[in-house]
């Protein structure tokens, strides 16, 4: 009989029975119709009850029949109480939700193999030195010649791989008007043969696509890009687009599941590696690499052999290097390999750390649910006792009482797994959204499938197993005797309850500490002075068909001072804070540079007026410096090259890589202002004007640069499209390829410190919340078992002080039990997140005193009902109904 | 003690043997068949019968099919599975090796 047949019987009993019953009766009727005597064939088949109850415990799994009994039992035990059973359910399914989305978030960024062939077998490059500041630094870019020869050396043993690292670029598939933006990266032709692709659409690279530079104006687009740009359009292969001045073909289409090699970014085209401008080039570092490494072969040599080749590359280059450390710091450098089978991605280094943090603080909180529920049951079971005794005393056997509670168990886990899942569905798409600035969000795919269902299921059984083991076997081993006549040793059952409101208050604290150091990491990066001021400031990245003369740019910032709502406009390479930067060493009265790096930026006269950055000394640029020549330098800059002494009217000069040296005289000092990122310390900057010329003095055409326009609005962004239009009705061969507010461009350095301070000061209220329902929950319980006891004190003359001291001293001792415990932890687990905090010290008191504090009010809030029950209780009317 | 005319287990290899010369019967048709087939000397026990027939259709040696017969009444009637086959040649040849024994013990004796 198949599986089905007998589960079919199981939920079908009746109708089993009475088939039996008429096979039966036939016979019977046989027997007489064959001249038998009635009495007599009836007892020659024996009782007919007892050949169905034989043949039906055959046909049964027996523990099926009884697993429904059991599942029905529990379905009403769970809607009796349904306030509570709610609850527990709301509670678990937050819990298991956020655990879910916890990892799914992980496993697609982290774990998930890349849809491609033998993906194990796939390792990272990446080098590691000590560099001037003596400050570990890490990194996995190289030179294409670096490559080229690292990926002839080891042939035998692996296949390299080179791909750039994924950026959005501007592009047309028709006029310049058209332009819309799209995730390019340069890969090896050789790539999608060694993943083992085959193509959606078209063709996909091979070798032969990516042998000479600048000979492959081909594009491979992806699955997703295919979809969403062209909805799979097949007549897309041949057709051609423009980025920049290159004209590319499209070939091909690569297969649904690939979207790169970078989980959270969707690569949209792929260009091969000789087309990328600086594919000759020593001196730009660009390209990842990802090694294939053979069946078979020893990692180690491997290792060795590219290190000494990357070594002798950097060694022979070096040579040409005016600066020493430098050269010093690049032959320190150690080449590694790291299992990249998840494939490698920037993202997977900002969110590693933040995730799993965020993983253990949801863990946490499931724990906390989890002890909550276990003291429900705990409490249940007990007023359930007398029915327990009942079923042992009538045969019932201890696995038997076991399942009956693991049973309810299951329920209230599966019904939270449900709520859970649809928890985990909603909120992890969410969360990928709240990475990464908005006009740049990151893209990961989130399958439900197997891997997520499974964890999911796991963590189910697992949630039942914690909280629904330890009261089965509570409820098994009990012993009818005592318990029937009124009862066990009450106590052993609150010493349970106890430990676990103790465990509880321990993970609260924790899960509060954790978050009040994220919380304040958020604000204390979001306050941190920027020397600027970001209000009502909107930046127009702008780029023009061909380099077009300086005085083209002056006049489109001319006709934006005009547009109604504008009160300033200034002109730069590129906004502060927006990822770019350019750094040299700085040379004063021609003494050997020292080895702080100055960070450079060309900037329009008013860019600083536009910007609010006090002018302490000396004057603005005016329209007629030019680069090089002129400069205006911050406070740092002063003191790290001119000991702090003023240095308006003094010269430096810019020491470039080889001899190069370029003369500047400071006309102006200015504040200090962040420029790179919003953490790191302030560094020396100079700006030079944004006009420059050659040796031979003529002005040099310029192809892009930034609009930082001043509105008089409240919300800048109103003016957006309107500037947006304005730009191109100045001069026709401009174009705005990015609009973005200073604010905007500024949160976008501590998305990942809100994404942790919101998350965390969620689940931390979540926590607290819990773990003052589950202290309330206990204590109630333990009011309404000891209300006799009360009862008698209160006769006998005792103070309503003294009774609400008595109820809660013992629970009281367990929360702080718990939060000592809980600091313990803190501390410990601080080292950990050490990586994610800025200027927090864990052990600052008031990161301590906050979660404490937060605690006790919160014990002393849940504390509150059930003691005014307790010094409430009239002693008479209890004493009486007992 | 049991019974002389008891068949001591072998009412699977019966039923399963009867099964497989004349297929389709029902309940009582292989008991009387177990009957006159062993020339009266073996009876199948009326209360065994049924809960046996219940397991080895469990076991899936047999199958049960409810049919109307010709007096327009409904009967349950059995036929040998492919797995039925297979397990009567097993039990046949079980039961020769034990007899072949048992014959050898006794010629012994």
């Amino acid at each position: 009989m198949s599986w089905w047949s007998r589960i079919a019987n199981v939920l079908r009993p009746d109708r089993l029975s009475r088939e039996i019953d008429e096979e039966l009766q036939l016979h019977i009727e046989e027997a007489i119709a064959q001249g038998r005597d009635p009495a007599e064939a009836r007892r020659a088949l024996g009782s007919a009850l007892r050949l169905r109850e034989e043949s039906r415990d055959l046909r049964l799994v027996a523990w099926l029949d009884s697993l429904r009994a059991d599942a029905i039992f529990g379905w009403r035990q769970v809607m009796k109480n349904k306030a509570t059973s709610a609850a527990a359910i709301l509670s678990l399914a937050l819990g298991i939700g956020a655990c879910t989305s916890a990892f799914r978030l992980i496993d697609a960024l982290l774990l998930r193999p890349l849809p491609v062939s033998e993906p194990e077998q796939l390792y990272a490059l990446a080098r590691q030195g000590i560099d001037f500041d003596g400050k570990v630094r890490t990194g996995d870019s190289w030179a294409y010649p670096a490559f080229r020869l690292m990926r002839a050396a080891v042939k035998d043993q692996a296949e390299l791989i080179a791909l750039s690292y994924s950026e959005r670029t501007d592009l047309t598939y028709g006029s310049d008007a058209e332009t819309e933006k799209a995730y390019r990266q340069y890969v090896s032709g050789w790539m999608f043969n060694s993943f083992g692709l085959r193509p959606a659409a078209g063709r996909l690279f091979t070798e032969s696509d990516d042998l000479k530079p600048g000979a492959h104006p081909y594009a491979v687009l992806s699955y997703d890009y295919w979809t969403s740009r062209f909805g799979r359009d097949p007549k897309v292969i041949g057709r051609t687009f423009r980025i920049g001045n290159d004209l590319y073909e499209i070939i091909g289409v690569g297969p649904e599941r690939f979207t790169g090699t970078e989980p959270g970014t969707v690569i949209d085209i792929f260009i091969p590696t000789m087309m990328h401008p600086a594919v000759q080039r020593s001196d730009v570092s660009w390209i990842r690499t990802l090694a294939r490494v053979k069946p078979g072969v020893a990692l180690e040599p491997l290792r060795a052999k590219l290190g000494a080749i990357s070594r002798a590359f950097e060694e022979d280059r070096s040579k040409g290097f005016g600066n020493k450390q430098l050269a010093e710091f690049l032959l320190s450098l150690r080449l590694f390999l790291e299992p990249a089978a998840a494939g490698i991605s920037d993202l997977q280094n900002d969110y590693r750390a933040s995730l799993v943090a965020l993983g253990v603080l949801v863990g946490l909180v499931l724990l906390i649910a989890c002890a909550n529920v276990a003291n429900l049951m705990t409490a249940q079971a007990a007023s359930r006792a007398r029915e327990m005794a009942l079923r042992v005393s009538i045969g019932a056997g201890r696995a038997r009482l076991v399942q009956l509670v693991l049973v309810e168990s299951a329920w209230l886990a599966f019904l939270s797994a449900a709520l859970g899942g649809v928890f985990a569905w909603w909120s992890a798409p969410l969360v990928v959204s709240m990475i990464n600035p908005p006009h740049n969000p990151a893209r990961l795919f989130l399958p439900a499938d197997w891997r997520v269902l499974g964890f999911g299921l796991l963590l189910t059984v697992g949630v039942m197993l914690l909280f629904g083991l330890a009261p089965a076997l509570r409820a098994s081993a009990i012993k009818p005797v005592s318990a029937l006549k009124g009862g066990e040793d009450p106590h052993s059952r609150r010493r349970l309850m106890h430990a676990l409101i103790a465990v509880q208050t321990a993970f609260c604290f924790l899960v509060l500490f954790v978050a009040g150091l994220f919380v304040a990491t958020f604000q204390r990066l979001s306050n941190r002075p920027t020397g600027f001021s970001l209000e009502r400031i909107l930046t127009l990245e702008t780029v023009t068909v061909s380099p077009q003369p300086p005085a083209f740019w002056d006049q489109v910032a001319e006709h934006l001072r005009t547009v109604p709502g504008v009160e300033t406009v200034g002109l730069a390479n590129s906004v502060l804070l927006g990822g770019w930067s350019w750094s040299n060493f700085i040379s004063v009265n021609g003494a050997p540079p020292n080895n702080v790096l100055a960070y450079l930026l060309q900037a329009s006269p008013g860019w600083i007026d536009a910007m609010k950055i006090p002018l302490i000394d000396g004057r603005d640029f005016r329209p007629a410096d030019t680069y090089p020549g002129f400069a205006i330098v911050n406070r740092t800059f002063a003191k790290s090259y001119f000991n702090g002494v003023d240095p308006v009217g003094k010269s430096f000069e810019v020491v470039f890589s080889g001899s190069t040296r370029l003369r500047f005289e400071c006309v102006g000092l200015v504040g200090d202002v962040t420029y790179r990122d919003i953490r790191g310390p302030i560094l020396p900057q100079a700006y030079f004007p944004f006009h420059s010329i050659d040796a031979k003095g003529a002005l040099q055409p310029i192809e892009q640069g930034t609009f930082i326009v001043r509105t008089s609005r409240a919300n800048p962004l109103a003016l957006a499209s309107t500037l947006r239009r304005e730009v191109p009705r100045a001069r026709p061969e401009f174009r705005v390829s990015n609009i973005r507010t200073q604010t905007e461009i500024n949160q976008s350095h501590t998305v990942r410190e809100r994404l942790l301070a919101r998350l965390a000061f969620f689940f931390g209220v979540v926590a607290l919340l819990l773990a003052g329902i589950g202290l309330y929950g206990v204590l109630d319980y333990s009011v309404l078992q000891r209300r006799r006891e009360i009862g008698i004190r209160m006769a006998l003359g005792a103070q309503a002080g003294d009774i609400a001291r008595r109820v809660t001293v013992d629970v009281f001792s367990m929360v702080l039990g718990g939060a000592l415990a809980g600091l313990a932890l803190g501390f410990a687990a601080a080292r950990y997140v050490q990586t994610l905090l800025y200027q927090v010290k864990p052990t600052d008191p008031s990161m301590m005193a906050l979660p404490a504090l937060t605690i006790l009010a919160a014990a002393l809030l849940a504390a509150l009902p059930p003691v005014i029950r307790a010094v409430r209780i009239d002693p008479a009317k209890t004493l009486r109904t007992e | 003690m049991p019974k002389p005319d008891s068949l001591q287990g072998s009412l699977d290899l019966l039923v399963l043997k009867i099964l497989s010369r004349r297929p389709r019967l029902h309940g009582y048709a292989i008991m009387t068949a177990i009957q006159g087939m062993s020339g009266e000397v073996l009876r199948a026990e009326e209360g065994s019968l049924y809960p046996a027939l219940h397991r080895m259709d469990e076991e899936g040696w047999i199958r049960a099919q409810w049919i109307i017969n010709d007096t327009g009444r409904r009967a349950r009637l059995y036929e040998l599975t492919a797995a039925g086959k297979k397990q009567l040649a097993a039990q046949e040849m079980r039961w020769q090796v034990v007899t072949a024994a048992v014959n050898r013990v006794l010629r012994m004796a």
